[in-house]
């Protein structure tokens, strides 16, 4: 059977929560409109349905590690990550997404990784989720509108895609394409910004380890609203960098054109990097609002993670390239 | 129609829709409804309702002469200190629960920031109005300067849609409707004065219109 040409063992059934495999079955009846159909068939789609629930949101996903890059803060309710969200192909009210994203289709999803690599392929989410353990990486999420988020991400350093893909030594850029179809997102056209919405790095950046490639948070699958299946998260980068519902990774030799930056260079960069002293040219970026929290509180330079990433821009003005 | 326009309980009626919004906030805030960032929903809320009646008291004046219920003219005031009444809370929240009363840091925003300039231009324009509302105001200004001071409803409109404008980050359609609800209610007015003018010169005399004073 064609789900199952993947190997099975990966994902046991101690993987899998019966209310995922209940609504994954429910989504497979309704899908083949077989509500009503008799128990035989129901079995029958049931077997269909099993291998097939890890890419599905709310599935709950097997953690090998805790990373020592997590922070140890307070994390934001699951319930603030999955209702105040920007994702504008579902409309550009924060409480859009959450209300418009259930229509994303999120499997089968394969990701094409192209340009200037020696292996272009595309790659399937089954595939995705085991190439490398997943780990959860507790990290914190800045808005370019000055608020922000703490959340237990899932999933492993994006350098592991590459090491499959293994970069021409011309390739000196990553970009990254997000999933758009207008037919099931309505509402993009009266975003005011091109789609497919496209995000990119320097490839340096993007094989730095903070780089996560991303398939779920707490504990389980991606929610739509939050760029199920797989997401790209940048932590030390503007949350607009982080783009959501990967389907394309192109590795170039010039630094992509990015959606952001295309609509308005003079206030969203192709960097983009959390810094404190660059404002952006209509709001100050020196504080930040930590959702759930009253007070504003200053925000940190690369979003407190200069450790791990400032020796990147070394010798860079981070006014001229913000 | 007059008899219901001239009704003191539509004016109650009035005056209960303009404190629906602020009601709707405070369920909200009782039904955790106000987002996981109360404190932008707010604000965007009481801006979005300051910039809705001004429109609406815009519409006022080309509403009356249009459908020719001059009536209409007993909501304006109420419409326009409500309007008042919203840029206080949204300049409220933005002062208090945005800035927490740090004056300094307000004026730098004030003076660094044009969304932020326009705005509070917007709001402190509104101030004189709201404050010389009364008909013992309009006695003691005479009707003709006390018309000329309240001219500075249309400066507060177009600032208040280039706050809006300038605020958001790409989704410009809302901010570009409200300027375009704006740019018709203002050009009515270009248009009715030419055409009162072209009309005055043909029929002599032109007498004076009682009504002027609340165009």
């Amino acid at each position: 059977m064609l789900l199952r040409s993947q190997s099975p063992s990966d994902l046991s059934s101690a993987d899998v929560t019966p209310r995922s495999v209940y609504l994954n079955r429910r989504k497979f009846l309704q899908a083949a409109g077989l509500a009503g159909a008799s128990i035989l068939a129901g079995r029958w789609l049931w077997e269909l349905a099993e291998p097939s629930v890890a890419a599905f949101a709310g599935t709950k996903l097997t953690v090998s590690s805790k990373s020592p890059f997590s922070t140890t803060e307070k994390l934001n309710t699951y319930d603030d990550v999955t209702h105040y969200n920007n994702y504008y192909e579902f409309g550009v009210d924060k409480t859009e997404p959450a209300k418009n994203a259930g229509s994303l289709k999120t499997y089968p999803w394969t990701v094409s990784i192209e340009g200037e690599v020696k292996n272009p392929r595309k790659i399937s989410i089954d595939e995705i989720l085991k190439l490398a353990p997943l780990e959860e990486r507790i990290y914190r999420h800045r808005c370019v509108e000055a608020w922000s988020i703490v959340v237990p991400w899932i999933g492993y350093s994006f350098s592991e895609i590459l090491k499959i893909a293994q970069p021409t030594p011309k390739a000196k850029y990553v970009a990254f394409e997000s999933f758009y179809d207008p037919r099931e997102m309505p509402l993009a056209k009266y975003a005011g910004i091109d789609f497919p919405y496209v995000e990119g790095l320097r490839l340096d950046e993007a094989m730095n380890p903070l780089t996560l490639l991303c398939v779920g948070m707490y504990g389980e699958t991606l929610a739509n609203q939050d760029g199920a299946p797989v997401r790209i998260t940048i932590p030390w980068k503007y949350g607009f960098k982080s783009a959501k519902s990967l389907i394309k990774i192109r590795l170039t030799k010039d630094e992509p054109p990015t959606t952001w930056s295309r609509l308005a260079p003079n206030e969203y960069g192709f960097y983009a990097n959390v810094n404190p002293h660059v404002d952006h040219p209509r709001w100050s970026q020196a504080r930040e609002r930590r959702l759930g929290e009253f007070f504003k509180r200053d925000t940190l330079m690369f979003n407190g993670y200069s450790d791990q990433v400032a020796s990147l821009y070394n010798g860079m003005d981070l006014k001229k390239y913000f | 129609m007059r008899k219901l326009l001239t009704s003191q309980w539509t004016k109650v009626l009035v005056f209960a829709f303009c404190l629906l919004p602020l009601a709707l906030l405070g369920w909200a805030a009782l039904h955790n409804g106000l987002t996981a960032n109360p404190i932008e929903y707010i604000t965007h809320t009481t801006g979005d309702w300051t910039l809705r009646l001004i429109v609406i008291t815009l519409a006022i004046t080309p509403l009356r002469k249009i459908v020719g219920q001059p009536d209409l003219i007993r909501f304006r005031r109420m419409v326009g200190l409500f309007a008042f009444f919203y840029g206080c809370l949204h300049f409220t929240t933005y002062i208090w629960l945005d800035k927490f009363f740090d004056l300094h840091d307000m004026w730098k925003d004030i003076a660094k920031r044009p969304f932020i300039t326009v705005g509070f231009l917007a709001f402190v324009l509104m101030i004189p109005l709201a404050f010389t509302s009364t008909a013992g105001w309009i006695r003691r200004l005479g009707g003709k300067n006390w018309q000329t001071l309240h001219r500075l409803i249309y400066v507060t409109a177009i600032a208040g849609v280039v706050h809006y404008y300038w605020l958001v980050k790409s989704a410009v359609i809302r901010p570009l409707t409200y300027g375009a609800i704006v740019a018709v209610l203002l050009l009515w007015r270009i248009a009715d004065r030419l055409w009162t003018k072209a009309g005055a010169v043909k029929e002599v005399p032109a007498k004076s219109d009682p009504q002027k004073v609340q165009a």
